[in-house]
């Protein structure tokens, strides 16, 4: 593809293909990207007790899951930050999925297996069994309903089925890191070719509405537009879920899990600090580790800055003091020695209309 | 294959610079803008700033990284592309042209014989690449 490649996590992915960052980003929001993220870890758990052993590890309720159905979680520290942030995936009561960071599989791996309760259910650490392609945008069904006999269209968010693409077994999820509508395909690892290129086939890839291939700065990009988290930049051993506004996955009355008290705890006191968006208001670029200056006070760190392709402005995620964070307040960001102006705003940035 | 053009003179940071009298023309490659993808931001300085040879004149911004711009040559500030301010991705789509980031009237015009040749430059982006 004449992609530019990068190490990643051990993973030689590509940064960007020939397009470029925000051709790719662009296509992405009014047609289709496709992405690569057989990266990502696939740890597989079979046993009667599944759901309980997981539930001990993660900080959302995959109780509350039904067959075919999947959701955003975290393995939580006892400190209430964050191991790594994950899928879970149900496909039947004593069968889940976890689909972590490549990044940090190896890492999860010992996690979980030093952290788990005693129990029957097997942990089998699969990532090198699958690859995942990311179709993503709103021209992703139609193009996907080309390979696939799978009734898409009734696949609610956030729910899966298995079924065969291009005839190859698959897990098809309605999932995806980009604010768009889209689907993730999960195969087994020797597919990956023949599937990106049947999609690329079926999405008109090298028309002007064609789907584009898109590498790491786009799918970054894109869902930092989208007010997702990254592991390793809103959200690690260090943040704890509250902070980084995940409240919403930390089910604290689901039973004992990680992390439950000191996060019970910090929900009683109130967070000290907080992660928030911001606009960059004066002319410059925040980026990440950038330092935040409120009243000429060094008052947190940037955790993740860019230009917004689709919004064209320049954006970011910073952590700052709870009583700072409100939206409206001014803040500046030390850009290289220059200070540079900007406001705090609401999270998401982008939101796609449906 | 980066765009390589014989009548200028490179620098190992990937600028070129364009000989017009006592006054060097400066922006950077092909193969840096190449590299950089898409510019969003052009940081330049003022016009009569001074600035040594091999100092940092400002800087470009991709979407994902920031990299300085060196001065090749020692000399004051007599011209900036005020164009980039509002179209930074001409230094993409016309980096010798159009794209063109500073003037500089040379206080020792001799500086440009040590910068590498066309035929040089393309050896050392070979090199970079592997």
């Amino acid at each position: 593809m004449g992609g530019r490649m990068v190490d990643f996590g051990g993973w030689d992915m590509p940064v960007q293909y020939p397009a470029g960052t925000i051709e790719e980003h662009l296509r992405t929001r009014k047609h289709a990207g496709l992405f690569d993220v057989s990266h990502m870890g696939e740890i597989d758990v079979r046993g009667a007790d599944a759901i309980a052993l997981v539930n001990y590890l993660v900080s959302n309720d995959a109780a509350k899951l039904i067959d075919g159905q999947a959701q955003y979680s975290a393995l939580t520290t006892p400190e209430g930050t964050v191991v790594d942030d994950l899928l879970v995936y149900r496909f039947a009561s004593d069968h889940l999925l976890l689909v972590v960071n490549a990044g940090t599989t190896e890492k999860d791996w010992e996690w979980i297996n030093s952290h788990k309760q005693q129990g029957t259910a097997e942990f089998r650490n699969l990532s090198s069994d699958y690859c995942q392609i990311a179709l993503q945008g709103p021209d992703a069904l139609g193009i996907l309903a080309k390979l696939t006999d799978v009734p898409l269209a009734d696949i609610k968010y956030y729910h899966f089925t298995e079924g065969r693409v291009d005839s190859v077994p698959a897990i098809v999820s309605r999932t995806g890191y980009t604010g768009e509508d889209g689907f993730e395909v999960y195969a087994a690892a020797d597919k990956a070719e023949q599937i990106w290129n049947k999609m690329l086939d079926a999405g008109n890839f090298g028309s002007a509405t064609g789907v584009l291939p898109c590498g790491l700065a786009a799918r970054n990009t894109l869902r930092l537009e989208a007010g997702m988290a990254l592991y390793g930049h809103e959200i690690n051993e260090d943040t704890t879920l509250l902070e980084a506004n995940l409240g919403w996955i930390c089910k604290l009355n689901k039973g004992d899990f990680i992390g439950r008290e000191a996060l019970a705890k910090q929900k009683e006191a109130g967070v000290a600090r907080r992660l928030v968006g911001f606009d960059v208001t004066e002319r410059g670029i925040a980026r990440d580790d950038q330092e935040v200056v409120i009243n000429s006070q060094r008052v947190g760190k940037v955790t993740s800055g860019s230009p917004a392709p689709y919004l064209k402005k320049n954006i970011g995620m910073a952590y700052v003091p709870s009583e700072l964070a409100s939206q409206g307040q001014q803040i500046q960001i030390d850009v290289r020695g220059k200070l540079v102006g900007a406001e705090i705003v609401k999270i998401p940035f982008y939101k796609r209309e449906k | 294959m980066a765009n390589i053009p014989d009548d200028l003179h490179y620098s190992k940071d990937h600028e070129w610079v364009r000989v017009e009298g006592n006054v060097a023309v400066i922006g950077i490659t092909d193969f840096a803008q190449d590299s950089l993808g898409d510019v969003v931001y052009v940081e330049l300085p003022k016009v009569g700033d001074d600035f040594a040879a091999h100092e940092a004149f400002g800087s470009v911004e991709s979407v994902k990284a920031v990299s300085e711009v060196f001065n090749p040559v020692s000399g004051e500030i007599v011209g900036i592309n005020e164009a980039l301010a509002d179209a930074p991705e001409k230094v993409n789509t016309d980096p010798y042209g159009e794209g063109w980031m500073i003037r500089v009237q040379m206080s020792n015009p001799g500086e440009v014989d040590s910068m590498l040749t066309a035929a040089e430059y393309e050896d050392f982006t070979k090199a970079e690449k592997e």
